[in-house]
């Protein structure tokens, strides 16, 4: 393949495999939603210090959630789900009887993926693989195409309408290049959001999803954590409560260039069974 | 699915009382309500994967007009070769008109449409895009060289073998938009993955053969009345297994607008190649499936672009059949 950078590279180590021979270790996000607070000080965060247009349309019915998901403008989002199911082992005591009550909340994020759909995907070359492992468009080469917004397969790319280009999470490499955290993880009140080494967030991850188990939180588990699913392992993972789908994340993502030599065979048959057929109907053909 | 949301928040007293009050058992079972009462969780009925932001005119028309402009170019060549040469022209100033709406099409619908040299920085065989702008790229001056050459009767060596040119990548024209939009997450593109390149090659062949039929006189239009119904039947059929292979997806191909066009497509398709059968004899019976035909493909290809972006709407498309997978560990 003409691109280190292809999907059909294996290998957790993204930056390395993208061609970087000398690289900082691949950074990351650890997302525990367990001490997520819903303050959405990390969405606040992000829009100013990238200067991402403000584009509420108001009230989305859906609980503290108004800026509804992951998209050109919203480049951290908290989700919030109310469920009748007990938290933790607390006694919510909600209602009259002693119903139970839960809120889920999820700073969601670019999974940053060892195997980036967007980026096999882009045609211009805009979406590339930095030397941090994490995948950043550039404005400056982004045609808008589109191409890489029904690519990615957690909806997290989109369009910018009045400005014609496709906008998403950067993990504020201009910050990386400077020592610094990301926005939403140096804003992040409770540490929800964790920056760092990835190596280091995962063993972090591993140790408090044990913690979780040992308090009665069976319902505790990763997500994206695993270089084994189907992106080959997120960049930015996260510790749920609940499946992955009640967030709005999809349940078992995978990379669509995986499945592309087997399209490409098709293609490739069908190209020539094209050209057959019709020389098969002028053989033939009568006068 | 849109009653399928996760919103505790409403019916939440009907749940207790279903559940028969507090209590450790009653507490788990109360979970297990949650799960019943919202079969396939979303959050809030909202998409999972972002929908393509292409507009329908520009993008499910190149899918039709790019097809049109390869098989055509295909049936120039055969018919250039084998001296129907009314057939031969015709296709090949169809080629080259349809692919010169796909190009502006395309280029119409970038965010921004001045950057579109920014595609010729690079070749990716991982991003099926790059791949066809390539192929772009060096067909549509074949596919222009001769048509101008046959209009102008200028330098016809060449103009022959630039339609040979043509008609050999317009096989790949036709084609790749499969995997243009098969390589996405887009649930009822990406399940069809094997099969969309056959209804695309179905679907141009019989476009082209159409647009044959209207152009070429009875004593020329034989090729073309096989091509109408073997393009026909390729599509019919490989619509037919795509069908069987998406599993609950495929109700994306039979409900709502997509469902229409395609019911309506499928309806033209076949009509339009029965009625191809007369066409030697009867100039009106050509003219009429050649309409028919090239009107099938076009609603073809508009009720595909459709039914993808209805899966790419719902996360019941997206969700559903990863679980299914995850449940059969494979």
């Amino acid at each position: 393949m003409a691109d280190p950078a292809s999907a059909l590279t294996r290998g957790d180590d993204a930056a390395t495999a993208s061609g970087y021979e000398e690289h900082p270790p691949r950074m990351g996000f650890f997302t525990d939603t367990s001490v997520c607070i819903g303050c959405k000080a990390c969405e606040v965060a992000c829009k100013e210090w990238n200067e991402v247009p403000d584009d509420l349309v108001g009230w989305a019915g859906s609980s503290h959630d108004n800026s509804e998901g992951l998209g050109a403008n919203r480049w951290r989002h908290v989700a919030f789900v109310e469920q009748r199911a007990p938290l933790g082992t607390q006694q919510a005591n909600f209602q009259r009887d002693g119903g139970d009550f839960r809120w889920l909340m999820e700073s969601d994020v670019c999974k940053h993926c060892t195997e980036a759909a967007c980026l096999d995907a882009c045609p211009t070359g805009a979406i590339f693989r930095t030397e941090f492992g994490t995948v950043v468009v550039q404005p400056d080469i982004c045609n808008g195409c589109g191409y890489c917004v029904p690519a990615c397969p957690y909806g997290v790319l989109d369009k910018r309408e009045e400005d014609g280009r496709i906008f998403k999470c950067t993990l504020c490499y201009d910050r990386l290049g400077e020592g610094q955290e990301p926005a939403c993880a140096k804003a992040c009140p409770t540490d929800s959001i964790m920056f760092g080494p990835l190596e280091e967030l995962r063993e972090r991850a591993g140790d408090r999803v044990q913690e979780l188990h040992e308090r009665g939180m069976g319902e505790a588990r990763l997500y994206g954590e695993d270089p084994g699913d189907g992106v080959g392992g997120a960049g930015a993972f996260f510790l749920l409560l609940d499946e992955p789908e009640v967030y709005g994340l999809p349940p078992d993502p995978v990379v669509t260039t995986r499945d592309l030599p087997e399209t490409w065979k098709a293609v490739g048959i069908a190209a020539g069974a094209l050209l057959a057929g019709a020389a098969a109907c002028f053989a033939g053909a009568r006068r | 699915m849109s009653d399928g949301q996760a919103r505790p928040g409403e019916g939440g007293t009907d749940v207790r009382r279903r559940d028969g009050g507090p209590g450790r058992k009653g507490r788990r079972r109360d979970r297990d309500f949650l799960r019943e009462d919202h079969p396939g969780d979303s959050y809030y009925g909202r998409p999972i994967i972002n929908p393509p932001v292409w507009e329908e005119r520009e993008i499910a028309g190149y899918l039709f007009t790019g097809g049109l402009a390869g098989a055509s170019s295909i049936l120039a060549a055969g018919a250039d070769l084998t001296g129907r040469s009314a057939l031969a022209r015709g296709s090949r100033l169809m080629a080259t008109g349809a692919i010169g709406v796909s190009l502006l099409a395309l280029v119409k619908d970038l965010g921004r449409p001045l950057r579109f040299l920014n595609m010729l920085r690079v070749f990716k065989p991982t991003s099926p895009m790059s791949v066809g702008v390539w192929i772009l790229v060096g067909y549509a001056p074949l596919a222009a060289g001769a048509a101008a050459s046959d209009v102008t009767g200028r330098l016809p060596k060449l103009g022959r073998a630039a339609g040979l040119g043509a008609a050999a990548l317009g096989s790949t024209v036709a084609t790749y938009t499969a995997a243009l939009i098969a390589n996405t997450a887009v649930p009822a593109w990406h399940g069809g993955r094997k099969d969309l390149p056959f209804l695309f090659a179905g679907s141009a062949a019989s476009a082209a053969a159409g647009w044959g039929l209207i152009v070429a006189p009875p004593a020329e239009n034989d090729p073309a009345v096989r091509m109408a119904v073997l393009g026909a039947l390729v599509e019919l059929g490989a619509e037919k297994v795509m069908e069987r292979r998406l599993g609950m997806v495929a109700e994306t191909l039979h409900e709502g607008k997509a469902g229409k066009r395609l019911r309506v497509a499928k309806a033209l398709t076949a009509a339009g190649a029965a009625t191809a059968l007369f066409a030697r004899r009867h100039r009106p019976a050509a003219l009429a499936a050649g309409t028919a035909l090239l009107a099938g493909s076009a609603l073809t290809r508009f009720g595909l672009f459709e039914a993808g972006m209805a899966s790419a709407k719902d996360p019941k498309y997206t969700v559903d059949p990863q679980r299914e997978r995850l449940r059969t560990g494979g």
